[in-house]
């Protein structure tokens, strides 16, 4: 880059120089950007059609040949990927409301006036998220496992009589998962709803105090209408992270017992590196998410947009 | 009325808090224990931390993953503070119409799941192997070039921009500051906050990324630290007290940054809420 000419600061500007100077500004502004938007076109979005090409393609390796809509209607006639995405959903329809309310509840707690400790029970509760979710996963895996602490606990406490096979049942490994993934990302969520409500002038909940509302209806014609911006974004992106589960499956069941627990990320990775590789069906799962998630986000937008209007 | 409230507000934070912190301290209670302490569900400290350490020593090479994963998480967050920031400052004060939209189009690729670019991203480094060996597969460069610059950070540093004095610009050309010198020499100083929020949150994603690794890091030698304990964990017969150490040593990096910096974490995520 160039030093900029000490005349055109010194000396009366004419307006060539100013235009010069912004011409070359608008240049300099597009070096700045360029990097980025560079690096962002050849790892995101030419990846993406390369990915949109080789859902259209069979074979293994360099050997492709184009066999048309064959992978998009192998879709619903395989059995494992309508297993991976019923799977998916059911994490997503539980776990997404189950951590978006209470990571508001606890925010909302957390605002307090007169709560003490405040730093401390903040601290706490993020914790979860400086973990990677590899560490929590196995760590989570031992503390379920059917002679684990968790069970230990349980039947101490006689809540149970027989320990609980978390892992190896079908419907428990279902739970743990959720159990999992929500200890994990209601602290992350929880700052976010923090910051936007440290965001409303205190002054609209007394007015609403003085006009005799309670907590609870403060709570919904208040603080749930002012934050929703937030509650969008954050329930858009736990949705975008939720369909992109795999760590955990991967970490905690290894997705079993059976398939019972297998994500759509964990099967598009077997279908590339565990199984025979299929470049052109993994691809083709993979385009499947993608719109998955423009459907659901369009969704969570448009309920938004009308509770707004 | 209002006691009882503040009651239940205890009540209810100390049951999550505990909740919250409580893997932690079996993780790091556990370390300390021999296997069948573990299992048989000892919550107290125990004296075999060193001996739980030699074994694990002696069956993976723990320091060599944490020396692999420190070379990308710090390489990764150096590259994308200046790339994103960069960017950042160049969509907020050299403004146009054509910038916004590049802008917009930039943030869609926030909605793309990275299982969908895991295959073609793997292929485009399977061919430059055969070019550039260096950052073909395998390779610590091929888990930094996807991953060093994202969206997010570059909606993080614009927003950041928005707070920026633009007048010290000014001053700056006035002093006939190149407009890369404006950036380096007056915006970096100006915006270490917002800096070290960013460096925390990249760190820590890139400290903790685990697909990427698994799917172009192949042989032992190169192996980060998620992909080893995901390794240990999945062993036959697993040595509990072992695992624990090993995750309790591969948190210690990000606990320590987070605690740090705690303070510059919250407000960068505050800031990226505005």
């Amino acid at each position: 880059m160039k030093t900029a000419d000490p005349a055109l600061n010194t000396g009366k500007k004419t307006t060539r120089a100013r235009m010069g100077n912004r011409v070359r500004e608008g240049i300099t502004g597009w070096t700045f950007v360029g990097i980025a938007a560079l690096l962002i076109f050849i790892f995101f979005f030419y990846p993406m059609i390369q990915a949109l090409i080789l859902s259209f393609q069979t074979g293994t390796g360099m050997n492709l040949k184009f066999n048309g809509f064959d992978n998009y209607t192998r879709l619903f006639t395989d059995s494992m990927f309508l297993t991976a995405v019923k799977n998916t959903f059911i994490y997503l329809i539980f776990q997404v409301p189950l951590m978006v309310i209470l990571a508001l509840f606890i925010s909302v707690l957390l605002n307090d006036k007169n709560l003490k400790f405040k730093g401390f029970f903040r601290t706490a509760i993020f914790l979860p998220c400086i973990t990677s979710l590899v560490a929590y996963a196995v760590v989570f895996k031992y503390l379920f496992s059917s002679d684990g602490l968790v069970n230990a606990m349980l039947l101490n406490l006689h809540l149970t009589n027989t320990p609980i096979d978390w892992i190896t049942d079908p419907f428990w490994a279902k739970v743990t998962i959720i159990i999992a993934i929500t200890w994990r990302w209601t602290g992350y969520n929880m700052i976010f709803y923090l910051s936007g409500l440290q965001n409303i002038d205190s002054s609209i909940y007394e007015a609403a105090r003085i006009d005799g509302a309670s907590a609870i209806r403060q709570f919904f014609s208040i603080t749930v209408p002012l934050l929703k911006p937030i509650i969008l974004f954050t329930s858009i992106t736990s949705t975008i992270g939720t369909l992109q589960l795999f760590d955990e499956v991967v970490n905690i069941t290894k997705g079993g017992p059976g398939n019972a627990t297998t994500s759509i990320s964990q099967y598009i990775y077997n279908l590339s590196f565990e199984y025979s590789p299929d470049f052109g069906y993994a691809a083709t799962v993979s385009y499947s998410i993608v719109i998955m998630i423009i459907i659901l986000s369009f969704i969570q937008f448009k309920v938004a947009g009308e509770r707004n209007g | 009325m209002a006691k009882t409230k503040l009651t239940f507000t205890y009540l209810f934070l100390i049951v999550a808090a505990f909740v919250s912190i409580f893997p932690f301290f079996w993780m790091i209670v556990s370390s300390t224990n021999l296997s069948v302490e573990v299992t048989g569900g000892k919550l107290l400290p125990g004296a075999h931390l060193i001996d739980n350490l030699t074994k694990l020593t002696e069956s993976v090479d723990i320091w060599n993953a944490m020396w692999n994963s420190a070379k990308i998480a710090v390489s990764t967050t150096i590259l994308a503070m200046l790339i994103a920031s960069l960017a950042g400052y160049g969509f907020e004060v050299y403004r146009s119409k054509a910038k916004d939209i590049v802008f917009n189009i930039l943030l869609l690729s926030m909605m793309i799941p990275f299982a969908a670019l895991m295959v073609p991203l793997y292929r485009m480094f399977g061919q430059i192997t055969n070019f550039i060996p260096f950052i073909g597969i395998d390779t610590p460069a091929a888990v930094v070039i996807p991953t060093m610059t994202t969206a997010f950070l570059i909606f993080f540093f614009r927003q950041s921009t928005k707070m920026f004095p633009k007048d010290l610009l000014e001053a700056g050309r006035m002093d006939g500051l190149s407009e890369l010198g404006l950036f380096f020499r007056v915006y970096m100083p100006t915006m270490k906050t917002s800096y070290a929020a960013a460096a925390i949150i990249t760190f820590m994603s890139s400290w903790n990324n685990y697909l990427w690794p698994l799917v172009i890091l192949q042989t032992p030698e190169n192996q980060t630290i998620p992909l080893l304990i995901s390794n240990l964990g999945s062993s036959y017969s697993p040595d509990y007290g072992v695992i624990m150490i090993a995750i309790v040593i591969s948190t210690l990096p990000t606990a320590l940054v987070f605690f740090l910096m705690q303070k510059h974490f919250v407000a960068g995520m505050v800031g990226s809420v505005k």
